[in-house]
């Protein structure tokens, strides 16, 4: 056992209400450059529909994440050590800058310069890489945003397989659900896996994935590893970039920029301990529909006392253990299952995990047609079909996120029966086989979901990294760059140490 | 015609007449306020009153009755009731809410328009009767438009000049809503940028520079203005039993009670800067109120003195200050029972003297809290009960309107008092309202006499135009920001079925074209499944300075969503005199009611940005694209 600990999120997507304050946020933070426009760290798509970029859960197309061999090992799904090297000067797996949308800006100073015309001014398209007029803008990033566009293309969505679609493209039948996505900073990551240049790393500390800028080579096989498209290739800089879970504000015990903006309060942050020497055997289980469960045996109970003593002798700083122990994604992804990994599938036991949505109930159920379980209504009847969200989050099977959806349901009706009518109904509690307390503990973090409960993020313990005491007061007074030092510019011009974490 | 909409068992009497002739009787009623108010300049009044050897309220009763004097609502389209100057404050009135764009474009700015249908009197319909009908409607009625906004909204486009003003982040500002119950500032953190100010100093700045240049045309003036019978006023019992319209039935005309009340208000135009730069002596002498109830003011205008310094000299001297933003802040903290506890249990007090009830213990606990602007900077804060809301601030009970009626047994603002379903007022009856209940769409008239006129060569499909709020902007603001329009499709779109779409060829993304009587709008189509067939959607308030073609149908630039829209206005939106349906800004009178419009819908051929680029056929490429 070698025990590692990770900040792990959790997004529940019943309280999205597709705001996309976390992308705007997450884009005037990190990626409002040059070579960046298209790249949205943290998008919010609609689903069913193909996403952003375009058919990205279509493995078979973009060859991401991770396959099994007969042998029973795992090779990355774009091919082994040797595959990469073959095709680095012609990567085929490649998306193009129209599979993501062509980035563009108008022409604002027209409506202020323009001479005097019959017609009245107005600010034309104009693309952000080439700098031409466009004439029509084709696709985006939220291309698909609230149902938009045919059915028929919508309906290329991946997590449709072995669902009778045709029914849900009817105006009756219509189903739709957010999915907020950032990059999953993986147990086992597969753009780590193939960057020929070594650049991809996950820090043992938190569990972040990064691209070390000064090695990256811009070969873009990550691109390609990457099954959630969460890696950018910057063509200004010729490097790839990706989501850095904000991590100099987890750092200091602050929430990604994502999650402290997100006004639904849908986003939690919390310590994960887990076991790094059963990552190949969890992600190697021969059966995809494995995977999650597979994935929960690599997690460890932080309130067991022998766990504590191995992450003791491993070096885990002693707030984070307690903070393992507070964890609100424990929580939900251990206690109570109402959580679930995005694709496990891809066998990259990827760590920011949803809780799925509720759904109205059909009309045939309201017509009292369809049955009620313990004064509940079957989750079959909810609007979004199981399959779909199964398809999403569990490889298709289907009995956790029925288990969770009932349980969602049941802490409705639990509260509801207690603050509206006054009574506590224990059954509903242990229908789902979970406490009335159990039941209150969720709301208290679902519902009221009090920021303090949402974020426990222990600070990182940089004295074991560097010397604190030389470095104190190093920064000085900059002109705007940090402490980088990139400009080597400063009111006094001092010399400063470059800072190991930083990605320049 | 009215007649369109009146019930079949309306009472006895003669209904006949046009929206616009409702719209006059409710005006010189006293129910509806109108501007212009008077065809004669309003400064000259109080003088004819003399002359005449009566008070002002006497005489514009009897002058009007004599034809002395004349309400410009009777003849709107006479040059000297037509509003010649209009300042815009950061409202986008042409690229947002004004329904009926193309005729705000043709008839108040004189400017090209797409209006397609024709004038009543070319279509040769009924005239309406209370208003003087010209056979020539006047075009450009505006002479001087000035709009004062932070980004070049579509009105800033059309004005004459643009105030630049400042941010939200460039100035002292505070805001609240009555849908939460806190006081929100809004700080400078930087100086305003380039040659924008805060909205404070550009008034401020007008006010200083009219009060030097108007004496040569003005100086200390008598003003009369006419008001409506307001809500929350004695006013509001004014014809409770009954409708008596004086120019019609002969009856007398009462000021606020059966016509506008009459106010002479002193002006002093000199002293214009002076005055607003500094709290009036009247708080003083008349007391603070609102909602019908009123009390003494003048230890808060003390305070204000104290805590804002009094002006030195001048025709304010001795008065509070207002010379800054944050003077003007913490005046309306200090007089609000909201933000200023002493004055909270004043207002809960004035209340009781009318119910003969205690109400101030609602406040009594917070009696000694004054909050301050500075307060607000360091943390907004929860505002305190107060009578000119029907919900309280309490730690038991959520903030809920009607509370204090059914739990303090506060009267309902009703004729009766009560919570009132039925009306028995003659219009409500005439219309078939008097008990709550749907009416079916009326019918606009705006498509059938088009059909086949503009043709394309595309299938044409009429649909029922709804424009609901959209999420890439509040109405019209930050639609123009490139991130919301990179979240959304890059500009102005219309959202329709699947099966409408299918049904005239029109895939997601086409250009489309949606045309009426009232004009042409231009936008992409979304093709979406959870768009109810024979509705189109358009969310609103996308304006047309971004990504927007020319209109195949009018050859000019694409219009708004209001470009098909006109507004249509309510009888019985214009009640007044009666209790809760008496006028009150923003509350009750007339609004332009949309959801009825219908429009046609077609694929458009030629994408023309008429900015001399070639023209591209939609059409052709559609061809190109199938072989």
């Amino acid at each position: 056992m070698k025990i590692r600990a990770q900040i792990a999120m959790v997004l529940n997507l019943d309280k999205c209400i597709g705001c996309h304050t976390c992308s705007v946020t997450c884009k005037n933070v990190w990626t409002s450059r040059e070579g960046m426009e298209y790249a949205w760290f943290n998008n919010v798509e609609t689903k069913p529909g193909i996403g952003y970029p375009k058919d990205w859960e279509n493995q078979k197309r973009w060859k991401g994440g991770w396959t099994r061999r007969r042998n029973g090992a795992i090779e990355p799904r774009i091919g082994g050590k040797w595959r990469v090297l073959a095709n680095i000067f012609a990567n085929p797996d490649l998306p193009e800058i129209d599979d993501y949308y062509e980035p563009f800006t108008f022409d604002y100073a027209h409506l202020q310069t323009a001479p005097e015309g019959k017609a009245m001014p107005t600010a034309r398209p104009r693309s952000l890489i080439s700098g031409e007029r466009m004439e029509k803008i084709e696709w985006g990033p939220n291309w698909e945003e609230i149902l938009g566009g045919e059915f028929a293309g919508r309906a290329k969505d991946s997590n449709f397989a072995g669902v009778q679609k045709e029914i849900y493209g009817a105006f009756e039948n219509t189903f739709m659900m957010y999915l907020p996505r950032l990059c999953e900073h993986c147990l086992n990551p597969a753009c780590a896996a193939v960057c020929p240049s070594g650049a991809i790393y996950k820090r043992e500390e938190d569990g972040i994935v990064l691209i070390d800028q000064d090695k990256c080579r811009g070969w873009r096989m990550c691109v390609s590893g990457c099954p959630y498209k969460k890696i950018y290739y910057n063509w200004s800089s010729g490097k790839s970039e990706k989501c850095v879970f904000c991590y100099p504000r987890i750092e200091a015990g602050q929430p990604t920029v994502c999650s402290e903006t997100c006004v639904g309060r849908i986003r939690y942050l919390g310590v994960v301990l887990y076991d790094a020497d059963r990552i190949q055997e969890a992600a190697s289980v021969p059966d995809e529909g494995d995977l999650y469960e597979a994935q929960l045996k690599v997690f460890l109970d932080p309130h067991d006392p022998a766990v504590q003593a191995q992450a003791r002798r491993d070096g885990i700083p002693e707030a984070w253990i307690e903070g393992a122990r507070k964890s609100p994604i424990w929580k939900m992804a251990m206690e109570w299952k109402i959580a679930f990994p995005l694709h496990p599938e891809y066998r990259t036991l990827p760590m920011v995990w949803y809780v799925p949505p509720l759904s109205p109930i059909q009309a045939a159920a309201a017509k009292g047609q369809l049955g009620t379980i313990g004064g509940m209504p079957d989750v079959k009847s909810l609007r979004i079909p199981v399959e779909y969200l199964a398809n999403l989050l569990t490889a298709g099977r289907t009995e956790p996120i029925t288990i969770a959806l009932e349980r969602m349901l049941a802490m409705r009706a639990y509260m509801r029966a207690k603050t509206v009518d006054g009574m506590v109904v224990d059954s509903l509690a242990q229908h789902v086989g979970l406490s009335g307390r159990e039941i209150e503990e969720m709301y208290q973090l679902l519902a009221i979901a009090n920021y303090e409960d949402r974020f426990v993020i222990p600070t990182a313990h940089r004295e074991t990294g560097e010397d604190a005491f030389q470095m104190r007061g190093s920064c000085g007074f900059s002109f705007g760059e940090g402490c980088s030092g990139r400009t080597g510019f400063s009111l006094f011009d001092a010399k400063k140490p470059k800072n190991p974490m930083e990605v320049s | 015609m009215t007649s369109e909409i009146l019930s079949p068992t309306a009472p006895d009497g003669d209904w006949s007449g046009s929206m616009i002739d409702y719209n006059v009787r409710a005006e010189r009623m006293g129910w509806l306020p109108s501007a212009p108010q008077l065809k004669q300049n309003p400064l000259t009044i109080a003088a004819r009153a003399k002359e005449a050897g009566l008070d002002a309220k006497a005489y514009v009763a009897k002058a009007l009755r004599s034809g002395e004097l004349a309400m410009s609502c009777h003849d709107p389209d006479d040059p000297a009731n037509w509003p010649r100057n209009m300042f815009v404050w950061r409202s986008n009135l042409l690229g947002s809410s004004g329904k009926g764009h193309e005729y705000f474009l043709k008839h108040l700015l004189g400017t090209s328009n797409g209006v397609l249908g024709k004038d009543l009197g070319v279509e040769g319909g009924e005239k309406p009767r209370e208003v003087t009908w010209h056979e020539r409607a006047p075009e450009g009625k505006l002479d001087l438009l000035v709009t004062l906004d932070f980004r070049m909204s579509t009105t800033c486009v059309y004005s004459d000049i643009v105030l630049p003003t400042a941010t939200w982040y460039e100035k002292n500002d505070m805001n609240t809503s009555d849908m939460h119950p806190f006081i929100h500032p809004l700080t400078a953190a930087v100086d305003p940028a380039w040659e924008s100010r805060t909205d404070w100093d550009i008034y401020k700045g007008l006010a200083k520079t009219f009060s030097a240049v108007c004496p040569e045309v003005l100086g200390r003036e008598t003003d009369v203005v006419l008001t409506p019978v307001q809500h929350d006023t004695p006013g509001e019992l004014a014809q409770p039993y009954g409708v008596s319209d004086w120019k019609r039935d002969g009856s007398e005309a009462v000021p606020g009670r059966t016509m506008p009340a009459v106010t002479v208000v002193a002006r002093d135009y000199p002293n214009l800067h002076a005055m607003f730069t500094a709290i009036g002596p009247l708080l003083k002498t008349l007391g603070n109120g609102g909602k019908g109830i009123s009390w003494n003011t003048a230890h808060e205008v003390e305070f204000l003195a104290a805590l804002n310094g009094e002006v030195r000299a001048g025709a304010a001297a001795g008065q509070p200050r207002l010379e800054t933003d944050i003077d003007a802040i913490e005046a309306i903290l200090s007089l609000a029972p909201e933000t200023n506890g002493e004055v909270a249990v004043k207002a809960w007090e004035a209340l009781g003297q009318m119910t003969g009830l205690d109400h101030s213990h609602l406040a009594r606990a917070k009696e000694d809290e004054k909050i301050r602007f500075r307060d607000i900077v360091a943390q907004p804060r929860k505002i305190i009960s107060s009578p000119t809301w029907s919900g309280i601030e309490s730690e038991k009970v959520c903030y809920n309107a009607g509370y204090t009626n059914v739990h303090e047994l506060i009267p309902w603002r009703t004729l009766t008092g009560r919570q009132q379903l039925y009306q028995d007022h003659l219009w409500m009856r005439a219309f078939g309202e008097a008990l709550v209940t749907w009416r079916p769409p009326v019918d606009t008239k705006a498509t059938a006499r088009l059909r086949g006129k503009h043709e394309n060569g595309n299938p044409e499909i009429v649909l029922n135009f709804v424009t609901p709020h959209q999420k890439w902007g509040i109405h019209s603001t930050y639609t123009d920001n490139l991130l919301m329009l990179t979240l959304s499709r890059g500009g102005p779109c219309i959202w329709i079925s699947e099966a409408d779409a299918g049904q005239v060829g029109i895939a997601d993304n086409d250009w489309v074209e949606a045309y009426n009587t009232n004009g042409a709008l231009v936008a992409r189509a979304v093709v979406s499944q959870r768009v109810n067939p024979g509705m189109v959607m358009m969310y609103h308030a996308q304006e047309k300075i971004v990504n927007m073609p020319g209109s195949e149908v009018t050859g000019l630039r694409g219009g708004i969503h209001n470009s098909v829209t006109r507004a249509v206005l309510k009888p019985t939106h214009m009640i007044g005199g009666y209790a809760q349906q008496s006028y009150g800004l923003n509350y009750y009178g007339t609004v332009g009611s949309n959801r009825d419009e219908f429009i046609i819908v077609r694929r458009m051929d030629r994408v023309d940005w008429l900015d001399g680029t070639a023209v591209t056929r939609q059409t052709a490429r559609r061809r190109e694209a199938v072989s």
